[in-house]
């Protein structure tokens, strides 16, 4: 019933390759846009914004770099903290030392900065797969926290090591610092999103996101049919990487304002953006978004339940939310190992097909 | 910008304001996490407190306390999303009791124009009213305590510390690193040595430091901990054999749950202090009766006494004076955080409000100006038995060394007023 599939015909090539070739996904991939560029602004208070959208989209797009690496490519990475340090880090450097450049330009220059570093760091895996490359990845995490607390050029010398975004504009509105509407913060963020968003697509669907798939299923088959591994395996861990950048740079500079780099890009926060892809769905951009909103949201509502609603006591729903996510965690494994995506794209198999049984 | 700030806050005020009736105090605290053991006493006296006005009193001023307690397990994004869910609520005044979280709110709560009340921790040139006209951290704050523990340690050393060996072991984020700064001055004023040794987060890692100590020997071991990491280096101490009247540390280093995990060993453990300890006090006897006997008391009920549990029942005990000052002034009685901020720079703690408050002789004498936010610098320095099982002052209280720290306070928060683009002044 919602699926209208009859009538809809393809006349030209672009029109049968198109990301989204039934009119109903196309036409709902549209509203989302439209609510979420138009819409939402307007409608977002202060703790909307700054405690459940704007993680979201900095999540979202850390995610849909995790699993271009991870998903698409089977590189298992667990330095996702450390990349999202440097783009912070190279954000701040930059943003300091160029007051007058545009923030887009900063960012963006972030994420570059950070796909050198992760080609660099990537360079294992051209010799070690699997658990092994976790490690060296776990290894290029603890280095650069370290690297970062160590070296004071990094924080430009200030005492308490903690860096701290100074205000900055982008068309006349303020984008960085306390005085930032939010509504400023959360169209920022959203417009990395969705060219993260559409780069990432384009990119998985395209020859590149071929070979990167056949290094992850098999890839000394795909080394014998022609798929170079080097340029693979590092154009996974530089695309990867330049997201994760982009994701380090927006959280800190429009989301937290300042970071102390062992607090905020530590081993936990890899291993949140990897459960992120895990429970989303491995090798799947929505998913990327699903983990992401799952993971964003899942605390928040647990103590809007368990505090305000049931009334227990604090540290019982903090202990509770580990627990939960835990949980959650084994479940998908078990039961459906493609995470949310999967669910998703079972449902749309199902709901196109809706009120007939096949 | 400031203009439709200052108009929203006011709007949002007035729409809060009939409604709002309570005076509401969020507690961002956290009973979770590596910090839990020091966050669960402080948070326990902090709900305490303002439970015992409640049913005592009636409130402040009969304004009824509403107390909102937040999770943040001492993580800065927890920090900051209990901030922006509990500040439409019309919160007077922020205890993060966290450094970090601290430092994040800065900014926002100076923009939003809420009060933070950092006691005794950072940003320790918050001192400086005139640029930090929303943080106070009375009454006394790092360096403060960096000057008082070097001071003790000339006062044991008969004055004279050229060629000794100071060793600081310091938790490696914005909270250890605060003394560093104040630790070298004082070493260029005294001629000892510091060495720095960096614990990372959460710090159950410090082997490597303490076979450092054990081979450099170190005359005096200063120690800027929290959470786990203090129970870590006192137990590390004891292993190593080094002499525990040697070994001081900051107020944050200084409650029966870092020393009681290593026992007997521990005995004559020094901590720097700015209030009293024990439970013999006449609210002792008020919150038996209407908090704990009334089964109100909050988290197991287990803390009472402790160091850190008086902390809280004092920090409170600061806001409410502070709440009960901006309602002298402003003249109403459901004052918002702009008269709290007002109340807070006009608090003046004497003697004689501490005893009828049933706390006589709990902390010094201070008074907070617009130029001064920290109070006076009154630290003294208390001991461990581990035979009675509490600690005990063995100095006065004294006051930290002025000359070499009002030229640095000055110094970073003028960095920080050109950084932010602040214009400091009182008016």
């Amino acid at each position: 019933m919602f699926y209208r599939e009859a009538g809809d015909f393809k006349t030209t090539y672009q029109q049968d390759n198109q990301t989204f070739p039934i009119r109903f996904d196309r036409y709902r991939y549209y509203a989302v846009l439209a609510v979420a560029f138009l819409a939402v602004p307007f409608l977002v208070n202060d703790y909307w914004a700054n405690a459940i959208l704007v993680p979201f989209l900095i999540y979202s797009i850390a995610a849909i770099g995790l699993n271009i690496l991870t998903g698409y490519c089977g590189q298992v990475s667990l330095g996702t903290g450390g990349f999202m340090a440097v783009g912070a880090y190279a954000c701040y450097k930059l943003m300091t030392a160029f007051p007058e450049v545009s923030m887009f330009i900063h960012v963006l220059l972030a994420g570059g900065i950070t796909a050198g570093v992760g080609v660099l760091f990537g360079l294992p895996s051209l010799r070690i797969k699997g658990f092994y490359l976790a490690v060296a990845t776990l290894a290029a995490q603890f280095f650069l926290v370290w690297l970062f607390n160590r070296v004071p050029w990094f924080y430009n010398y200030s005492a308490s090591g903690q860096i701290s975004s100074p205000e900055r504009e982008v068309f006349g509105i303020i984008i960085t610092g306390p005085n930032a509407p939010s509504w400023a913060v959360y169209l920022f963020c959203l417009i990395f999103v969705a060219f993260a968003g559409i780069l990432a697509r384009n990119l998985t669907r395209g020859t590149m996101g071929r070979t990167w798939m056949a290094i992850r299923d098999m890839d000394i088959a795909a080394e014998i049919i022609g798929v170079n591994p080097l340029t693979a395996k590092l154009s996974a861990f530089a695309v990867s990487s330049f997201f994760v950048g982009i994701s380090g740079a927006l959280f800190f500079s429009v989301y937290l304002g300042a970071v102390e780099v062992g607090e905020a890009f530590g081993i936990q926060k890899s291993f949140l953006v990897l459960f992120m892809v895990i429970i989303g769905g491995l090798g799947s951009i929505f998913g990327s978004f699903a983990g992401a909103a799952f993971l964003v949201v899942l605390p928040v509502v647990l103590k809007l339940v368990g505090v305000d609603l049931l009334g227990w006591a604090t540290d019982i729903v903090a202990h509770f939310q580990l627990v939960i996510v835990g949980g959650l965690i084994i479940t998908f494994l078990i039961l459906e190992p493609h995470g949310l995506a999967q669910l998703w794209r079972v449902a749309k198999e199902k709901l196109r097909l809706w009120p007939f049984p096949y | 910008m400031k203009k439709r700030l200052t108009a929203l806050a006011l709007s949002a005020l007035m729409a809060a304001g009939p409604a709002m009736a309570d005076l509401v105090f969020p507690s961002l605290s956290y009973r979770t996490g590596p910090y839990a053991a020091n966050g669960i006493p402080f948070a326990d006296g902090y709900a305490d407190y303002f439970t015992l006005l409640n049913e005592r009193d009636g409130g402040i001023g009969g304004e009824p306390i509403k107390m909102i307690e937040c999770e943040t397990g001492y993580n800065t994004e927890k920090g900051v999303e209990c901030y922006e869910s509990t500040k439409g609520e019309g919160a007077l005044v922020y205890q993060p009791l966290s450094t970090g979280i601290t430092y994040q709110l800065i900014p926002k709560a100076t923009a939003d124009g809420i009060p933070v009340h950092s006691m005794g921790y950072g940003r320790t040139s918050a001192k400086n009213g005139e640029v930090f006209r929303n943080i106070f951290n009375y009454p006394a704050n790092y360096w403060d305590g960096a000057s008082v523990a070097v001071t003790h340690i000339l006062n044991q050393e008969g004055g004279d510390l050229g060629g000794k060996k100071i060793a600081l072991v310091y938790h490696n984020s914005a909270y250890g690193k605060e003394p560093i700064r104040t630790l070298e001055e004082l070493s260029k004023k005294h001629g000892y040595e510091l060495t720095l040794l960096p614990v990372d987060h959460p710090g159950q890692e410090q082997k490597s430091q303490w076979l450092q100590i054990r081979r450099e020997k170190p005359d005096y071991v200063i120690m800027w901990g929290w959470g786990v990491m203090n129970q870590v280096a006192i137990q590390e101490a004891v292993n190593i054999r080094f002499p525990m009247d040697h070994f001081i540390g900051i107020w944050w280093s200084g409650s029966e749950n870092d020393v009681k995990p290593a026992g007997d060993k521990a005995d004559g453990y020094k901590a720097l202090t700015f209030h009293n300890f024990g439970s013999s006090y006449p609210i002792y006897d008020d919150l038996q009766k209407y908090v704990y006997d009334a089964g109100k008391a909050a988290g197991a009920g287990d803390q009472t006494g402790t160091v850190l549990y008086n902390r809280g029942l004092y920090a409170a005990m600061l806001a409410a004076e502070a709440a009960k000052t901006a309602q002298e002034i402003h003249g109403t009685k459901a004052i918002d955080s702009k008269m709290m901020r007002d109340g807070m720079e006009a608090l003046e703690m004497t003697e004689e409000k501490m005893s009828a408050l049933g706390l006589p002789a709990f902390g010094p004498e201070f008074k907070v100006s617009c130029e001064n936010h920290g109070g006076n610098g009154f630290g003294a320095v208390s001991q461990w038995d581990a035979a009675a099982g509490e600690f005990k002052m063995v100095t006065d209280y004294f006051q930290s060394d002025q000359d070499i720290l009002t030229p640095l306070i000055e110094e970073d928060s003028t960095a920080y007023a050109k950084e932010n683009g602040i214009t400091p002044g009182c008016n």
